[in-house]
């Protein structure tokens, strides 16, 4: 007998209308209709969800750890890019 | 033998059907940490839950009309083996994962077509548990059809093992469509489910799934009855009540 584990889906749940569908595990299961269920059963005991994604995690790609200073430090001093860097002139009102 | 009253024959009923929500609810709560994955565990224990909670309302509800100062617990853990007419096949035991999925199939799929009925009976608590419990009982039965046909449509070894324990179930489910005096008496005021009517449905919704999941329907041959019309249970029955009962039985009253 062969040992295979089922692939691995990456599990999204909208918590209510109007909200983003948003990561909240994985299941492993033999496809997609079988995942939904998994997911259905380990995510959303608790009324958790009204909606559920769920996509084959290796359909993701991922940035890698290694690039987390190229990819993200050199936004860490470009203050100018936060709408609250700027002063709002008075005439403005509230935003 | 004495005429049975329209108020005996309706605590028979609710608990009876409490009796096919505990005991098949029991017999998957077996699963529990033995499952070949956690995502299939939590899916049975979900089921066991709901079925276990759907026996919780019947017997309730038949503790009330009884009107003895009883509760559920004296009818889920302080009656004794004859008292309990589950069907058989909620007992028989879980087997390997295919017989668990086609014990669970082919209950869900009564249960829905039973559940539906009930929602429209005379009896306003039956009637509630009824639309309740069809939402659950949906699932059970698309949790295990998808199952089913993963199993039946799988590998050789796998289909020959599931058309193997549906052969061995088969003959369980006679039992389904039979009534009780109890079931006769109140089907005539409209509180029970004509379960002898709910046959050529249930032989449609099974046959569909089984032939997506390419197994053979078994030829109906004979039923294996008893249980729910007299109490007479398999031999595994005694030893599902002695697990279950057992903290009731050595601490009498003993609340957690």
């Amino acid at each position: 007998m062969t040992e295979k584990e089922w692939p691995l889906w990456e599990v999204f749940i909208r918590s209510k209308a109007g909200l983003d569908h948003k990561h909240c595990g994985s299941v492993h299961a033999s496809d997609a209709e079988m995942a939904m269920e998994a997911a259905r059963d380990v995510y959303t005991r608790r009324s958790e969800g009204i909606s559920i994604w769920v996509v084959p995690s290796n359909a993701i790609s991922a940035s890698k750890p290694e690039d987390k200073e190229s990819l993200f430090e050199p936004a860490d001093d470009k203050i100018y890019r936060h709408p609250t860097f700027y002063d709002i002139p008075k005439g403005a009102g509230k935003m | 033998m004495t005429e049975l009253s329209k108020k005996d024959a309706l605590v028979q009923y609710a608990a009876q059907i409490g009796d096919n929500g505990l005991i098949i609810g029991h017999r998957m709560s077996e699963w529990c940490f033995r499952a070949p994955a956690l995502e299939m565990e939590i899916a049975l224990m979900n089921c066991a839950l709901d079925l276990i909670g759907q026996a919780r309302e019947l017997y309730t509800y038949a503790a009330v009309t009884q009107d003895e100062g009883k509760s559920e617990d004296d009818f889920a853990y302080l009656r004794d083996e004859q008292d309990f007419r589950n069907l058989l096949l909620t007992e028989v035991p879980n087997g390997d994962w295919g017989d668990t999925i086609v014990r669970l199939f082919l209950m869900s799929a009564y249960n829905k077509l039973f559940y539906t009925a009930l929602a429209n009976s005379k009896d306003a608590q039956l009637a509630a548990i009824g639309a309740k419990s069809i939402k659950e009982v949906i699932y059970h039965q698309r949790f295990s059809s998808e199952w089913l046909i993963r199993l039946g449509d799988g590998t050789p070894e796998s289909h020959d093992r599931v058309q193997k324990s549906l052969d061995t179930l088969w003959a369980y489910t006679g039992e389904l469509f039979t009534m009780t005096d109890a079931e006769t008496l109140l089907l005539a005021d409209g509180i029970a489910v004509d379960v002898t009517a709910l046959k050529a449905d249930w032989d449609q919704v099974v046959s569909d799934v089984l032939t997506q999941a390419t197994l053979t329907v078994p030829a109906d041959l004979w039923p294996q009855l008893g249980s729910k019309a007299e109490g007479r249970h398999t031999e595994h029955f005694g030893f599902i009540i002695t697990d279950m009962q057992f903290m009731q039985r050595r601490y009498p009253g003993c609340e957690w």
